[in-house]
């Protein structure tokens, strides 16, 4: 089933933000396939009715109690900041909108 | 730095935390002169090991000074109250830099702790400084990191496993007692195995993850690096235990772990049902990592365990499973690493709008193997593969738990060499991930069910003279059996050695200072 | 770019619209939904906030039991079923006002599903089905800084404030609303309304559309009349009024027919509403980047809810809305056709809000029906927007009570609390606008216009009260206006008795 295209790199590196130059393209798509092929034989192991872990051990309804805790003061939050304008984080011009 | 320490033999440092626990107890000596032993200790060897990504020789002293005055005033906050530690840099230290491994938090540092840092702080024992490992925890030689790879005390050309490769080489080098690890697939006990050092992965659930930067999510745990069973399981009584913040941490009355290891450590086992892993051995393992395993097999039996083998087919699928769930989540949790907030922030020429600062930050931020395991999740993720790679492995995943729980039907413990191999060279499998990989293809299966594994030295291999790694494996909640199993074992081994099995490594006062390619100071 | 529009009335003619709604409700809980931080709007820029709803590395997410208690009863209210179990998941895209760029979200396991709510518009009930209700998260805030409009369109950068992140949100979807014609946009606002009041009673949230604690996202598509089959829809963002949830409906209508009509296909797309011009604009395209990798959160466990807590929260319920409306429509002796107006201007709320605060039912009904109403609509704003509380109204109605204020008078007190002058009695001491209530002046003011009319004077004398009509009106010009005309009345007929 696995062979991922040097294409399907790109769009997937698109979709994850990272702008892999010409070279690493053509070094991750190899690898990238060698490493499906190793993991594909997955596919046909598990039967339709054996139902998915997502957390192995089986707990529900874990809740906090509404009630405030202490916030980091606006130094605190913003001290890794790159750049900070008004007591806010200050980021390039957006172009997407929100969705 | 002083001469003394690059002397091992005589002097503190190789006290074990619990012998040093005893002495701090008895007045015999102060934190303060057992954290500048260290201190000493990691200026001696560390350009050597590089073990270390940051020193806090002011805070760990300060801190040792304020439990030496805890002390004279006799209210010790714990039993390890003085007792310094390393702590893996993954873990979220305020005032203190955590970088992961990785260029793109260069420079940053928490405003917060995470959980098990704030319960070392609260126990007294003063931190030395935050461990190597690879970027993001994602390697199984620690030559993954961004500022340069560690290299094991044993043979400083060799890797001294991962991710945390730094923990376990500064406790085997003796530059500290005790340190923190996280294990998702087998961090903490691969490189316990190839350092001997002693290394435990707890129940899921069982050390709060609150502040440990995630790998994948529902896989990572917290625990303790050791160099005997009984320091893993005092430190582990300090730093387990339920916490709020923590959403799958269990709230369960764990028993003391001291005790556990104690009782073992009397050596009798008659009663305890062992068994054996069929599918994790044999082909693919060393011959004398095998031999090992086995001989302290031969060693349970003498202290009357029941031998029993078990398979467990369906582990054969666990590296897959695991190469799909870790880089999915993986992919998840790293997308924070966006330049907006904290962290690098590259600046592409012209007029760059927000994403592009974000991918080339991210590109330049990041290593080789953080994109692979982020492209191969965004991969399995997508619309149109989710079920055929995500969904299929967490059906694995209940296979594999299934698989354990018809094996512990069977058997108390389950036992199997830790890693396929000792230590390899520096570099060797750098550039063939899928050989990496292999390397946790004992571990992994703990990690998928969720249940605690304990690795301790087996010997050392005749063919190369590295040490070999023994794994314990326990039903989910029952961590007690590995450190009472395990101490059985250890003091059964250590008879037969004449001492710690690290009483053979080399001393490194005599070692030639090594290249660190882009190394840290 | 102008949009060819068609007219209304012939788009309806010939296309049936299908729309869906997706409202976004900021739960009023005290904490945020996965931290402990403080969600009360209005706080300094990133003052509420902490490594979790900050997303700084290592930190982890704990469920707010009260929001998924609000979820629930939600949920309920309209009807749904509650899911026994399911799970929060990751919602995976890139945007910097979202810290760990993901939104933690649900999925394909909503905690509510397969309810409805009824609404009414112009005396009819429609049905309007409930899909799901799920829980997330909100997102930070930006400040577009630069550019010509502070838009985001053109800004040279943006600065973002994360006090917002991590609010505990509710989304509700609709099923396409279909078969209401015509009538497709004003069900869409009864609907939203209705939903409002709903919420408003739950006490689950603010539902300030104008502080943005409920957002609206309208889906529209056409099919030609008769056909059944769905056409291409687009999804208009953020319609944050009950006026412009029916204005941006009617827009898309009058904009697709056009399209659809001269030949051309309809973009899949997000738009954005405009209040100014009441149009829409084209937004983002909906393509295969929209791919959002969801999956279940490993850092939370399932929410699974017992059967009794259900019950439980169920019993609790305040009655439905229809029921309660029924009740309200007798405790305060309105006719039908009265407490029809009264739903139709959205004021089942405020006039519950002002009637508690004191006044008599049908004295509030007439301020904000009448009055208040028509004043919202010049304005162009909500009735909920205009600046004046329930217990405003109250405090003026309790002075024409008190024979402070005549209702002419009233109305000028109006103008000055909706004028920002204070509170009524702030305004009555200002303007100097209480009625004069001293009978002397009153009886100077009534011996004057006796004698500027003695003709009507001698008429009343007879007996033929209906006169004094004439001389009442004197005497109010007289006295400016202020004074209350049944004491003039009064003293009147006493002087000619």
């Amino acid at each position: 089933m696995p062979d991922i295209t040097r294409d399907e790199v790109a769009h997937l590196a698109n979709l994850a933000r990272i702008d892999l130059d010409d070279a690493e393209l053509d070094h991750l798509a190899p690898q990238l396939s060698v490493i499906l092929e190793s993991i594909a034989s997955i596919a046909d192991v598990a039967a339709a009715d054996i139902p998915p872990t997502s957390h192995a051990i089986p707990l529900t309804n874990v809740f906090r109690e509404d009630v405030v805790r202490p916030s980091l003061t606006a130094e605190q939050a913003l001290s890794g900041a790159p750049a900070s304008e008004q007591q806010r984080f200050s980021v390039p011009r957006i172009l997407g909108d929100e969705q | 730095m002083t001469e003394q320490g690059k002397e091992r033999g005589t002097s503190l440092l190789d006290k074990s935390a619990a012998e040093l626990a005893d002495l701090l107890a008895a007045g015999e000596t102060t934190s303060v002169a057992i954290t500048q032993a260290c201190l000493d200790r990691i200026a001696a060897v560390d350009t050597d090991i590089h073990a270390f990504l940051h020193v806090d020789a002011e805070g760990a002293l300060a801190q040792a000074a304020a439990s030496d005055a805890r002390r004279s005033a006799g209210e010790p906050a714990s039993p390890l109250d003085g007792v310094p530690i390393a702590v893996k840099d993954v873990l979220a230290t305020e005032g203190l830099p955590t970088t992961c491994g990785s260029k793109i938090l260069e420079g940053w540092i928490p405003p917060y702790d995470a959980t098990v840092v704030e319960r070392l702080k609260d126990a007294g024992l003063p931190i030395l400084g935050k461990t190597n490992m690879d970027e993001f925890a994602m390697g199984s030689s620690t030559e993954h990191s961004a500022y340069g790879p560690t290299h094991n005390p044993w043979d400083l050309d060799r890797i001294p496993g991962g991710s945390g490769g730094g923990s376990a080489a500064a406790v085997a080098a003796f530059e500290a007692p005790l340190a923190i690890g996280t294990d998702t697939g087998g961090s903490i006990r691969q490189p316990g195995a190839v350092t001997g050092t002693v290394g435990l992965k707890p129940t899921y659930g069982g050390i709060s993850r609150y502040g440990l930067v995630a790998m994948a999510n529902s896989l990572d745990q917290v625990g303790p690096v050791t160099r005997t069973v009984l320091d893993s399981a005092l430190l582990h009584d300090v730093i387990g235990g339920h916490d709020p913040r923590d959403s799958t941490s269990i709230d369960h009355p764990w028993a003391s772990f001291a005790e556990a290891a104690r009782t073992g450590a009397a050596g009798d086992l008659s009663g305890v049902r062992v068994g054996v892993i069929t599918e994790l051995g044999g082909e693919g393992y060393q011959a004398g990592v095998q031999q090992r395993f086995d001989e302290s097999v031969a060693l349970l039996v003498k202290a009357g365990a029941e031998v029993v083998e078990v398979s467990c087919p369906n582990f054969v699928h666990a590296l897959a499973a695991y190469y799909l769930i870790m880089p999915s989540e993986a992919s998840s949790n790293l997308a924070r690493f966006d330049a907006m907030r904290y962290g690098l922030r590259v600046l592409p020429d012209g007029d760059p709008s927000a994403e592009d600062v974000m991918r080339a930050s991210r590109d330049a931020g990041f290593g080789d193997e953080v994109k692979r395991r982020i492209i191969l999740g965004t991969y399995a993720l997508s619309s149109g593969y989710y079920d055929a790679y995500y969904g299929q492995a967490q059906k694995i995943r209940t296979l594999i738990s299934r698989d354990f729980e018809a094996a512990f039907e069977k058997a108390d413990v389950l036992v199997s060499p830790t890693a396929p191999t000792t230590a390899f060279k520096l570099g060797e499998k750098l550039d063939d991930p899928v050989s990496m990989y292999l390397n946790d293809i004992a571990t992994i299966p703990a990690n998928l069910a969720g249940v605690p594994g304990l690795s301790l030295p087996a010997g050392l291999a005749p063919e190369d003279g590295l040490p070999v790694g023994f794994q314990i494996l326990a039903p989910a909640l029952a961590d007690d059996r590995l450190y009472r199993v395990g101490a059985a074992l250890e003091a059964l081994l250590e008879a037969e050695w004449g001492g710690p099995l690290l009483d053979q490594a080399p001393s490194l006062s005599d070692v030639e200072p090594v290249e660190t390619p882009g190394g840290a100071a | 770019m102008t949009e060819t529009l068609m007219p209304y009335d012939d788009a309806i003619a010939a296309f049936d619209p299908a729309m869906g709604l997706e409202v976004h409700v900021e739960l009023s809980t005290n904490t945020k939904m996965f931290c402990g931080c403080s969600v009360e709007f209005g706080a300094e820029p990133n003052t509420q906030t902490c490594p979790t709803c900050l997303g700084l590395p290592g930190s982890l997410p704990v469920i707010n039991g009260k929001a998924v208690e609000s979820a629930i009863r939600i949920g309920l209210a309209l009807n749904c079923e509650i899911a026994e179990w399911c799970r929060m998941a990751r919602k995976n895209y890139f945007y910097p006002d979202m810290p760990k760029n993901f939104q933690t979200s649900q999925y394909d396991e909503p905690i509510a599903f397969d309810g409805y709510l009824d609404v009414e518009v112009d005396g009819e009930t429609y049905r309007v089905e409930i899909e799901r209700a799920h829980m997330e998260e909100d997102t930070g805030k930006s400040l577009h800084v630069g550019g010509a409009t502070g838009r985001i369109q053109g800004a040279d950068y943006s600065l973002v404030d994360y006090n917002r992140a991590g609010i505990p949100l509710i989304e509700i979807v609709t099923r396409p609303i279909l078969g209401a014609g015509e009538k497709a946009p004003a069900v869409a606002r009864a609907y939203v309304a209705t939903l409002r009041d709903l919420l408003l009673g739950l006490d689950v949230s603010d539902v300030r559309m104008e502080q943005g604690s409920m957002r609206c996202d309208v889906n529209l598509s056409l099919a030609p009349k008769g056909s059944d089959e769905l056409g291409t829809r687009t999804e208009t963002k953020n319609v944050n009024s009950l006026r412009s949830v029916e204005r941006a409906a009617r827009f898309e209508v009058s904009r697709q027919a056009a399209l659809l009509q001269a030949g051309e296909s309809i973009l899949q797309e997000t738009r954005h509403f405009h209040e100014d011009t009441g149009s829409t604009t084209s937004g983002r395209e909906k393509s295969d980047a929209d791919d959002y990798r969801y999956f279940p959160e490993p850092d939370l466990v399932p929410v699974a809810p017992s059967r009794e807590w259900v019950a439980e929260l169920k019993a609790a319920l305040p009655v439905p809305l229809r029921e309660q409306r029924a009740q309200l429509q007798a405790d305060w002796g309105f006719t039908d056709l009265e407490m029809r107006d009264v739903v139709a201007a959205e004021a089942v709320g405020l006039i519950a809000e002002t009637v508690a605060a004191g006044a008599p039912p049908q004295a509030a009904r007439k301020w904000w029906v009448a009055e208040l109403t028509r004043r919202a609509n010049e304005d162009g704003v909500e009735l909920t927007e205009l600046p004046i509380t329930p217990a405003q109204v109250a405090a003026i109605q309790a002075l024409v009570d008190a024979g402070t204020l005549n209702d002419k008078l009233a109305r000028q007190v109006f103008d000055g609390v909706l004028a920002g002058e204070g509170e009524p009695d702030a305004v009555v001491a200002a303007r100097g606008l209480a009625v004069v209530s001293d009978d002397g002046a009153l009886g100077e003011a009534i011996d004057r216009a006796i004698e500027a009319n003695p003709d009507v004077a001698e008429k009343i004398r007879d007996g033929k009260h209906a006169a004094a009509g004439a001389l009442i009106g004197a005497v109010m010009k007289d006295m400016k206006g202020q004074a209350d005309a049944g004491r003039v009345r009064e003293l009147i007929l006493e002087k000619l008795a």
